[in-house]
């Protein structure tokens, strides 16, 4: 499990597509729902969309605006593909996805410009940047333009949750050590020396870093107690064997 | 005005560096910084592109997007998408050589979100033709030095005895953590 550079790649490993081991299974809806919050996430287990992941996580305001832009564009965008699957031509699918996210992605810039503009302003190119977010594209080419409109669309909400999730442990993590506060209320008295790297560019490679290694580990042990757990798609197991 | 344009390529390359200080460009970053020949070629596509891009949003800019910004975002994507086909296109037709040194990489750029950066950046900061194009090659420059930096220490820490644990994505994290904080003493040109 690597980062995917071309949407072949984002399709070949994307949820939609059926996993190891398990060819055309059949899923339920609940199954689609749930899948991309938390054993599929995009961001901890897929690695994708890891720009705002790291980019706009350092409070957990700012995490959370964008977490919510990201889940109304994916949202609004899975929707509109998923109704109009039958008119797009597939020469021009990618082309007529990347309009249609651009659409919504205008809406919820003019959107958080109005209601919240003192986030639209730190979260600044980032709002705009969502649309070349390749977890909304690899969605949209993966599942929406495949399935009907309903379980599209429960498929994005689970997606966008698991976005929101990730978004929100990073941001948690982020402000809590680099600032000694959540959501600005501070928590720990004036003797806390804040962590300042953590709300700075390298705290949130690093922040990322070690959730990935703490995940692994912990997996890499369930693996060994309990009876047929994967391992972590990118973490020893899988890819010592390959 | 060249001590401005020198300093607008100098901050885009080190200071304000795309990948290690805005996150920008990450896909290739982490997925094509394993061998440091892959590494370049990436870079010098990247460049490539950049340096286009820039000249064609100053264009948009100047006549076409000054009295509808909200066809901004929507007009940047049609046209960087269909920019980079049309380069594949020439590059392909002119120099086959070439094209198959940038290989696959130049199609993967248009949903790079250093291209589309830049043109947000460029336009948010109010860039004209020559600023712009300093910002590009100062972008690019500065993706390349992270892609090939990020490449060498790769190459080197296969031979190294890392943590099975740490293999692969938490130990490229854990680097370019670093090497985003080694990055940051560069701020201090800011200053002086």
């Amino acid at each position: 499990m690597t980062v995917h550079e071309s949407s072949e790649e984002i399709v070949r490993h994307a949820p939609g597509a059926p996993v190891d081991g398990l060819p055309g299974r059949v899923r339920t809806p609940a199954q689609d729902l749930l899948r991309g919050v938390w054993r599929e996430n995009p961001v901890l287990v897929q690695l994708l969309g890891l720009c705002p992941a790291l980019a706009v996580t350092n409070t957990v305001a700012n995490s959370l605006a964008m977490g919510l832009a990201t889940f109304f564009v994916l949202v609004g965008s899975s929707f509109l593909v998923s109704i109009f699957k039958r008119l797009i031509p597939s020469e021009v699918r990618i082309a007529a996805f990347i309009l249609i996210i651009a659409t919504f992605v205008t809406i919820a810039d003019l959107l958080l410009a109005a209601i919240v503009p003192d986030i639209h302003k730190a979260l600044g190119a980032f709002i705009a940047l969502i649309v070349v977010n390749c977890m909304i594209l690899g969605r949209q080419e993966a599942f929406a333009s495949k399935r009907p409109v309903g379980r599209a669309v429960l498929d994005a909400v689970g997606t966008g949750a698991g976005f929101m999730v990730a978004m929100l442990m990073m941001g948690s993590i982020r402000e809590l050590l680099g600032n000694g506060s959540l959501l600005g209320v501070t928590l720990f008295g004036p003797s806390y020396e804040p962590w300042i790297i953590m709300i700075l560019p390298p705290g949130g490679f690093l922040t990322l870093g070690f959730i990935l290694l703490a995940f692994g580990w912990w997996r890499g042990r369930r693996a060994e107690t309990v009876p047929g757990v994967r391992r972590w798609p990118h973490g020893v197991a899988s890819t010592r064997a390959a | 005005m060249s001590g401005e344009l020198l300093w607008i390529l100098i901050s885009a390359m080190l200071v304000n560096n795309f990948t290690l200080h805005l996150f920008l460009g990450l896909c290739p970053f982490m997925g094509v910084s394993a061998r440091i020949a892959t590494a370049l070629r990436m870079g010098a596509a990247n460049i490539f592109v950049l340096v286009i891009t820039s000249i064609t949003v100053s264009f948009l800019n100047a006549f076409v997007l000054a009295d509808a910004p909200y066809l901004r975002l929507i007009s940047f994507i049609v046209v960087i998408a269909s920019l980079v086909q049309i380069v594949e296109m020439v590059i392909k037709k002119a120099s086959p050589v070439l094209f198959r040194e940038l290989g696959i990489y130049l199609p993967l750029i248009t949903t790079n979100c250093a291209i589309l950066g830049l043109a947000i950046f460029q336009t948010n900061r109010g860039y004209g033709f020559l600023q712009g194009l300093a910002f590009a090659i100062g972008a690019g420059l500065g993706l390349t030095l992270a892609l090939v930096l990020m490449a060498s220490i790769r190459e080197r820490a296969e031979l190294a005895d890392v943590p099975a644990l740490a293999r692969r994505m938490g130990l490229v994290l854990i680097v370019a953590g670093s090497l985003s904080l080694a990055f940051m003493g560069f701020a201090g040109l800011l200053s002086s």
